[in-house]
């Protein structure tokens, strides 16, 4: 990693930490922890699809799951309300990444393209049983334990946990990049079976990595659902957020580490942010829309790799006038 | 003993049969050659040994043990390794990194999670091999931007990293200049005289002719003559399969 490179990680680090220091608005701090959420959610998601090349559709699942963990152990628990109830985040994570395992294992045997689909049927499956199951409180929702904390400062615990769920997805993701079975995602998203034909088990290596990007998003939803309190089946289990985090990672640099955290940060917070000033949640679809054609037309690789490129491309002309100067005056000397 | 025996292996695909009854065996330390008109099913008896197309009869074996219907990976791991037809490497990978994915063969499913992408060892083993062929100095470029024949490099070298004892090159003279193919014939040569095994198929008779110990001719999916390069040579079955064929090799194999 360059000087420049890590001075921006940790520029971005310390503006996220003093973010709710600085904005003190209630209202400004919901939506640094909506953006935080996606944030871990999209980096975690191109943790397995970014890196393997496999699309996966079908994440909401893992929010849900997630989601209602928290509600459904908090209320059968009786448990207090309050920070106590921060403990069921892994939880809701680690029920996440094993209803994973019977969903990749199936969903895994296809290739490609039909992985797609297979996961976006899949997810409706759990949609349709959340909305119509007895113990999902089906289209009314649960209610989750009341935390009463003062409303000036109830937003801020959820915002650093939040953080704490970017931080943790990012370092999972960076050490996952750094090992072996990272480099073996990554040989099977340029020709699995050639990587197959060189030993690597492209099966389970593709089960662990999905499994393994549904813990964060399973812990985000869980946080989601200790955040507003209380949950419906249609809005954990929304196709909607499949589209989000893929369209984050896309924007950002699919595969990059930087890049779904710079996509959801723009997305979430325009998004919530137009909602906020324009009372109208629908608007922000249409001004996507136009963004992703930008994008698509201009920067097709994410902005990320787009910045990279232009970054390294001046640095490799600046090298080339010096050498070609001192050359000249090489030449001049003799 | 053969070290790899092929033996009485079909395989169709839909109405067309690929392989029909097909019989081969490759002598420990030798140098085969596997050569035939297009379409006479030459890939698909590769893509069987590796396991990459089942077998609908007949049986594999390497050594004593029988791996008919493994998967790529456990053929590999015993030891077979292959190349293909048109080059398959990691493009958005670095050359380097294209080596390390072949290391990772010997390794628990939970281990490859926590070790980091490669030791000091692998590494170092990694670049003699690439300077064992030749591209040692773009071991840090991104793969993708090498050329055709700097790929064909490339695969070899990984499939070297696994040490395989028998080595399966599917065209390694196709579509690359003479001199290079003269390397790659140099390189086939040094590794043979270190005690691997190749099976090769080539449509380069030059190549064949001189490289070989030992050459089978396939025809519509079966073997039809197998024996020393100058006895397939001048059997006259073997003009008739390039003929019927309507393959314009006919020269080649007849002027050699």
């Amino acid at each position: 990693m360059g000087h420049w490179s890590r001075a921006v990680w940790v520029l971005g680090l310390v503006a996220l930490a003093l973010f709710p220091v600085v904005v003190t608005s209630p209202a400004y701090v919901a939506i640094g922890v909506f953006t935080l959420i996606y944030m871990a959610c999209a980096s975690s998601w191109n943790m397995f699809s970014g890196y393997t090349g496999y699309i996966a559709l079908g994440s909401a699942v893992s929010y849900g799951v997630g989601a209602y963990t928290m509600a459904l152990v908090s209320i059968h628990a009786n448990m207090a309300p309050g920070a106590a109830m921060f403990w069921l985040v892994p939880l809701g994570g680690l029920v996440a990444s094993l209803v994973a395992l019977p969903i990749g294992a199936i969903a895994l045997r296809v290739r490609r393209h039909t992985f797609v689909v297979i996961t976006i049927a899949i997810f409706f499956v759990f949609q349709l049983t959340a909305i119509n199951a007895g113990f999902t409180g089906s289209t009314s929702g649960l209610i989750l334990p009341f935390i009463s904390w003062n409303e000036s400062y109830y937003n801020v615990p959820f915002y650093y946990v939040a953080l704490g769920l970017v931080i943790f997805a990012t370092i999972l993701s960076a050490l996952v990049r750094r090992s072996r079975f990272g480099l073996q995602m990554l040989a099977i998203r340029d020709d699995e079976d050639r990587a197959l034909g060189l030993g690597v088990r492209t099966t389970s290596v593709k089960l662990t990595g999905f499994a393994l990007a549904q813990f964060t998003i399973g812990m985000a939803g869980a946080l989601y659902a200790m955040f507003v309190g209380q949950i419906f089946p249609q809005f954990v289990f929304d196709p909607l957020f499949d589209v989000s985090i893929a369209l984050m990672a896309f924007l950002g640099g699919l595969g990059t580490l930087a890049g779904p955290l710079l996509g959801a940060l723009i997305l979430e917070s325009f998004q919530q942010w137009l909602t906020l000033t324009f009372s109208n949640s629908s608007l922000y679809l249409i001004l996507f829309g136009a963004l992703f054609l930008l994008v698509i037309l201009f920067m097709p690789q994410g902005i990320v790799v787009f910045i990279r490129d232009r970054v390294t491309r001046r640095a490799a002309r600046e090298k080339a006038a010096v050498a070609a100067a001192e050359t000249t005056l090489a030449g001049s000397r003799a | 003993m053969p070290i790899l025996s092929v033996s009485g292996v079909s395989r169709a695909f839909g109405g067309v049969q690929a392989l029909q009854d097909c019989s081969l065996e490759v002598a420990e330390g030798s140098i085969a050659g596997l050569i035939g008109p297009n379409g006479s099913g030459k890939t698909t008896l590769f893509n069987v040994v590796t396991g990459y197309v089942r077998a609908d009869q007949g049986t594999v074996r390497f050594r004593e043990k029988e791996i008919t219907g493994l998967k790529p990976n456990q053929v590999f791991a015993l030891g077979i390794g292959r190349t293909f037809q048109l080059t398959r490497i990691f493009e958005r990978l670095s050359v380097l990194e294209n080596m390390l994915v072949a290391t990772q063969r010997r390794e628990g499913w939970l281990r490859g999670l926590t070790r980091s992408k490669s030791s000091p060892e692998e590494v170092s083993t990694a670049l003699e091999l690439l300077d064992f062929v030749g591209i040692a100095g773009l071991a840090e470029l991104q793969a993708g931007a090498l050329s055709y024949g700097q790929r064909k490099l490339l695969e070899l070298a990984y499939v070297l990293v696994a040490d395989p004892q028998v080595i399966l090159l599917d065209e390694p003279a196709g579509g690359v200049n003479l001199t290079l193919i003269n390397r790659i014939a140099e390189k086939i040569r040094a590794l043979n005289a270190q005690g691997k095994t190749f099976l090769i198929v080539e449509h380069n008779m030059e190549f064949v002719m001189s490289l070989c110990d030992r050459v089978t001719v396939m025809h519509q999916g079966s073997d039809l003559v197998s024996g020393a390069p100058e006895e397939v040579r001048r059997d006259p079955r073997v003009l008739d399969a390039y003929l019927g064929g309507g393959d314009d090799e006919l020269e080649e194999v007849a002027g050699g």
